[in-house]
């Protein structure tokens, strides 16, 4: 165990040392970031033009899912983007052979190797968003609710972290997988929004299909202190289920890797 | 082209925003207060999906590869502008990808009968034209950040800066009629709501301003030729052949 954090430790940090060379990089991910924040919240505002209401969901506490999304981006945009989508280089050049070598575990190599310090500006401005917008609908934390909070987001991350890495998994057999996590960020797109605005079919596929509920909207009613004890039982059971089916993919995958050029 | 047709479904299907945006604004009965019912709004998303699976342009992925790897300097050798090169490509994924289309189309009226609609022939001829002056736009700006991959390494990073007023500001998410007058107003001063609003609104048959948008079309197409013609001027003398 110690071994892996201390791997962890390495790797991050040579990332660190090789990003500083590409500090214009990180100016360009902030300008982004922030003119795709302004956007949604743009867009978001034109659902309450008059008053309404956005699925039962106020201003408030629709920033506050806004927040939550702009976390998990963040989250994406750090750790999963730049890991898994390399995959599938791996794959293609047969240099996947000497990941499968090492006296480590494949998949958590593969997950940790890189880190992109330019989705870290995302993860904190989602985390005081939430925060504030939390605060301005006036409801009050406990440490209960906070608790939860991490809990339901911990969860949201491993649906998240398992969905792509099925996909990116996937290039074993498929040597081009861009496509498809385009999909995936298009679909992922619809948790900008409570759950509750979308017509019932919708619902139920991003309640159990795709999970995008427990991505943004679950957690943001956690913290509201609004979540019931059994939606966070069964996201607890969802998200082991989604872990440990990947965790099986990948075992599968392996099995029929023939590997490149070798 | 054909090859690949797993690839050419996915992305057909990852142009599933539209989509998922009408779900919301007809479920939240949002389309009234800009002047839409749910069948304007049904048929207007439908055509923004339609008008991007035909004007989406990729060519700074494709550049930076080729540059990076050094494939750029053969086909700077050869008697053909090496832009001439990806556009061709694009025209023909966009000819692959019309079944894929067509059958989502197909999908989407099984689903929500009562928006179907035939647009006239002229009407289609003028969304016809509009929809390829937006990927004339669309390319041409994409080649400008392109060109920049001769001055940096990581010019597909450049390339978000401008999807992103893309995203927000084309009409993809929401009708541009639903802005607010102001924000409107600074929106059609960029090219971004000629690529996807206004071939979008004239396929679905809503009242759109014809003359001014085409002008406007033409104008933003007589500004960047030049623009992307002189950086790539300038970029060729600086390139240091990659990889070669």
């Amino acid at each position: 165990m110690q071994r892996y954090f201390k791997t962890i430790r390495l790797f991050w940090s040579t990332a660190f040392a090789s990003q500083l060379e590409y500090q214009l990089n990180f100016l360009i991910e902030l300008l982004a970031m922030l003119g795709t924040l302004l956007g949604s919240i743009f867009i978001l505002s034109l659902f309450f033009t008059g008053g309404r209401q956005l699925g039962d969901w106020t201003w408030e506490s629709a920033l506050v899912i806004q927040g939550v999304y702009t976390f998990l981006d963040g989250l994406t945009n750090a750790l999963l983007r730049p890991n898994l989508t390399e995959i599938v280089n791996y794959v293609r050049e047969g240099t996947l052979d000497y990941v499968l070598l090492k006296p480590i575990d494949s998949q958590f190599w593969l997950s940790v190797k890189k880190f992109s310090f330019a989705g870290l500006p995302e993860i904190i401005l989602g985390l005081i968003i939430v925060f504030w917008a939390a605060i301005q609908t006036g409801s009050s934390f406990s440490l209960y609710s906070l608790f939860v909070f991490i809990i339901s987001l911990l969860i949201g991350f491993v649906i998240l972290y398992s969905v792509w890495f099925l996909i990116a998994a996937s290039s074993i057999w498929f040597v081009k997988t861009w496509n498809a996590t385009e999909v995936l960020r298009a679909l992922l797109a619809a948790g900008r929004y409570p759950i509750s605005a979308y017509p019932v079919v919708l619902r139920f596929i991003f309640t159990l299909v795709l999970p995008v509920a427990f991505l943004t909207t679950f957690p943001a009613e956690a913290i509201l202190g609004e979540l019931k004890f059994n939606i966070l039982f069964f996201g607890f059971i969802l998200s082991s289920l989604f872990f440990i089916f990947s965790r099986f993919f990948w075992m599968f995958a392996l099995k029929h890797y023939t590997s490149a050029s070798s | 082209m054909l090859e690949y047709r797993i690839e050419i479904a996915l992305w057909a299907l990852s142009g599933v925003l539209p989509f998922i945006m009408f779900s919301l604004w007809s479920q939240n009965d949002v389309g009234n207060s800009f002047g839409l019912n749910d069948i304007g709004l049904a048929r207007y998303f439908l055509s923004a999906f339609l008008v991007r699976q035909f004007s989406v342009v990729w060519v700074v992925f494709s550049f930076e590869e080729d540059s990076l790897s050094g494939r750029l300097s053969p086909y700077l050798l050869q008697p053909l502008h090496p832009l001439l090169r990806y556009v061709a490509a694009h025209l023909a994924e966009q000819a692959t990808r019309l079944p894929f289309a067509i059958a989502i189309a197909i999908t989407f009226f099984i689903l929500n009968p009562s928006s179907f609609w035939l647009p006239s022939l002229p009407q289609l001829f003028l969304a016809y034209l509009s929809t390829h002056f937006a990927f004339t736009i669309a390319f041409l700006l994409q080649s400008l950040v392109a060109a920049l991959c001769f001055w940096t390494e990581k010019s597909s990073a450049l390339e978000r800066l401008i999807f992103v007023p893309y995203l927000f500001l084309s009409g993809l998410l929401v009708p541009l009629s639903a802005f607010p007058s102001n924000v409107l107003k600074v929106a059609m001063l960029t090219p971004f709501p000629y690529l996807i609003n206004f071939p979008a609104k004239i396929l679905a048959g809503m009242p759109a301003d014809i003359f001014n948008g085409f002008l406007a079309q033409i104008l933003w197409i007589s500004l960047l030729v030049p623009s992307v013609n002189l950086l790539w001027k300038l970029g060729v003398k600086r390139y240091t052949a990659m990889g070669a």
